[in-house]
């Protein structure tokens, strides 16, 4: 039976050569250059800039951000500049979104609001990754107790609604600045992603090249940032992307609820809840801040969607 | 096995520094063809059952490997088989210190590197190299070719300038049959035998002298498993390289290995070399396990005799005592129950020089023709 395999066997290194030769002429012929963008990452880039429901959210968060950095650019009114004797008024020239309960212009409110949701959206994503991010991976790294202790806790927080715990926590502290409220959802929202971060370190631990690389005798350090980390970090990414679009809606619900951002911060949420109650006699109060609050959740949604669907390898 | 590895602290800490002179001294030493260059004594795994989350009882162990002894020496492939379970990769794990053995010794040129740590590790690591089973999972997709097979040069910067580590991996790439051009692609662009060779050329990378290959070839089609064969047989007469083959196909195993070892549920039940084992096996499960092989040839096929095992692996959580194959052996007797089999030539054989005359872990060891080829 051994000699079976001699019979069928081409010589190895004919073979290899007759490979190598003609690879040699088609890499010379074809563009030499392209192999060097083939990564996993420069794959999943080519593959969003060709599908439609990336570039459409892509450029509605562009465009959010500019607003919500320049607010001034779009709107010359101010949005705490109020006249109350033109409460509820519908829309006229020059205030196409017309005025709100206090009198204030709803397009301004619509626009300065942007910054509250877009900053809260962004910041609590980064600061859940990281927080979340590195908890997570360290526990699923080392294991053990670190990890035994590190996931009850996760499971504490990750017991405590969020709503609830908002209506507990934040109605007792007396001002509530955009950081207070920042903190207290991180603080209440990093166990998802902790859990996430812990599951595909421990996946990646697992693989055969990080024995490989342990077989070669590279140290905890290079383990980590090398082969974990660029492997375990991809649905982190992706679950954070989709969770900062709940994150904005999250901070329009506390404002909504009272319990989340304060006058004289403009928001969408706060906005929502006082039209909400008027929302029979003037429609257009509430329309627009929740139409920009809808449309927002949605293309950070859909970016999350495209970049999952982008960097998942089993979708090759 | 059940358990993932664990980041050992081994592999960080600094070791004492006398051991880094002793092992770079014995490092140095030359072995001369057909002497012992690693012997495993003893070697014993246990893998502990544990219950409870937070306060855990270790209510058993699975006893992977249980005992294992043998010797590798330079220039000659060692074969081991066995079926799915009984140790073969646990060995390959823990010759490689990516386990730490429960018990036992693994002598490479007589010091024990199961108790180097450190930087001594380290410099033996560049010694003992590992080929992996699965060529999709041992190559990381994030890493370029070039990546992969120059990261052993940053790890042991000694072994390789800086600048010349792109000419050193292009020529690897070239020694394993490999375009040196593909130094910039990633793993998801070549096929399975072509992601073996880069597996190969990585563990060529540091020139060691020991290669451990497990289950090299099982992941891959059989005419590239031949390719693959013949390439490792060609650098094994290149680099002088001693190879531990671990595989669960008896005919790639006899057509590569210069002596083989046959393992049952964590234990060595017979070693040979190949023809002592293939042609003059004296162990039951040994000649079960070939009465299973495929004959290519339809009257030899109607000639072999088959041997037939009844029930299943037993567990090696709660092995058989005594002999562990006794459950499932057509000779078992009260004294297999009673007494566990040592690995010794058979009295019977002892003063023959007959080819039935070497290791086999049973007390009714007799020779018996399976194959008749």
């Amino acid at each position: 039976m051994p000699d079976q395999i001699e019979k069928t066997t081409p010589d190895p290194v004919g073979a290899a050569g007759a490979i190598t030769d003609a690879a040699v002429t088609g890499a010379a012929t074809a563009a030499p250059k392209r192999e060097k963008a083939r990564s996993l990452g420069s794959d999943a880039w080519y593959d969003l800039r060709r599908n439609p429901v990336f570039v459409i959210s892509a450029l509605l968060i562009l465009f959010l951000v500019v607003v919500s950095i320049w607010p001034g650019l779009f709107s010359s009114t101010s949005p705490n500049d109020c006249d109350i004797t033109k409460s509820r008024h519908t829309a006229e020239s020059g205030h196409p979104f017309g005025y709100n309960l206090q009198g204030c212009d709803v397009y301004a409110r619509t626009v300065y609001g942007a910054r509250a949701s877009v900053t809260v959206g962004v910041c609590v994503t980064v600061g859940v990754a990281l927080l979340g991010g590195i908890l997570g991976g360290l526990a699923g790294f080392f294991g053990g107790w670190w990890d035994s202790i590190l996931s009850r806790i996760t499971d504490i927080f990750f017991g405590i609604p969020i709503l609830l715990g908002g209506l507990v926590f934040l109605s007792v502290i007396n001002s509530r600045s955009i950081w207070v409220v920042m903190g207290f959802m991180i603080a209440l929202a990093w166990p998802q992603i902790s859990r996430i971060a812990r599951g595909s370190v421990i996946s990646a631990k697992q693989q055969d090249y990080v024995q490989a690389a342990r077989a070669l005798g590279a140290g905890t350090g290079r383990i980590m940032l090398r082969h974990i980390l660029p492997n375990a970090v991809a649905p982190v990414i992706v679950v954070a992307t989709i969770a900062l679009g709940t994150f904005v809606s999250l901070e329009a619900t506390l404002s909504f609820l009272g319990v989340g951002l304060e006058a004289p911060t403009v928001s969408w949420g706060m906005d929502i809840s006082t039209a909400a109650v008027q929302y029979r006699n003037a429609p257009h109060m509430l329309l627009y801040p929740a139409g920009a609050l809808s449309i927002t959740v949605l293309a950070f949604i859909m970016l999350g969607d495209a970049v999952r669907d982008a960097l998942d390898p089993k979708l090759r | 096995m059940p358990e993932n590895p664990q980041p050992t602290a081994a592999d960080s800490g600094a070791g004492a520094p006398d051991d880094v002179a002793r092992v770079e001294a014995v490092m140095a030493e030359p072995v001369s063809r057909g002497e012992p260059i690693l012997s495993v004594r003893n070697l014993v795994k246990h893998f502990p059952l544990t219950q409870g989350i937070v306060f855990r009882r270790q209510v058993g162990a699975v006893r992977a490997v249980d005992g294992v002894s043998f010797d590798l020496h330079q220039g000659e492939t060692l074969g081991i088989v066995g079926e799915s379970g009984c140790g073969k990769s646990t060995v390959a794990k823990l010759l490689m210190n990516l386990e730490r053995p429960t018990a036992g010794e693994v002598l490479y040129k007589g010091e024990d590197i199961t108790r180097l740590s450190g930087r001594a590790l380290k410099a033996v690591r560049r010694n003992i190299q590992m080929v992996f089973q699965d060529p999709y999972t041992s190559l990381n997709p994030r890493m370029t070719v070039g990546d992969i097979i120059g990261e052993p040069f940053d790890i042991h910067p000694d072994v390789a300038p800086r600048g010349d580590r792109r000419r050193k991996v292009q020529e690897l790439l070239d020694v394993v049959g490999l375009n040196p051009e593909y130094i910039n692609r990633y793993p998801h662009q070549f096929s399975g035998g072509q992601r073996q060779r880069i597996g190969i050329a990585r563990g060529l990378a540091l020139n060691p002298e020991i290669i451990i290959c497990d289950e090299p070839v099982s992941a891959l089609d059989v005419s590239v498993q031949a390719q693959v064969i013949n390439l490792m047989e060609k650098l094994q007469d290149e680099f002088n390289l001693s190879y531990m083959f671990i595989a669960h196909d008896l005919s790639v195993v006899r057509h590569i290995s210069d002596r083989v070892a046959v393992m049952y549920l964590g234990k060595v039940v017979e070693v040979g070399t190949d023809q002592e084992i293939y042609e003059h096996p004296t162990h039951p499960y040994t000649q079960a396990l070939l009465s299973a092989v495929p004959v290519p040839d339809p009257s030899g096929r109607d000639q072999r005799e088959r041997i037939v095992l009844t029930g299943d692996v037993p567990s090696p959580a709660n092995p058989p005592s005594g002999c562990r194959f006794r459950t499932r052996c057509w000779k078992a007797e009260e004294r297999c129950a009673a007494e566990i089999p040592l690995l010794a030539v058979p009295e019977r054989f002892k003063d023959s020089d007959t080819p039935a005359a070497h290791e086999s872990a049973c007390h009714f060891a007799e020779e018996k023709d399976v194959v008749h080829a």
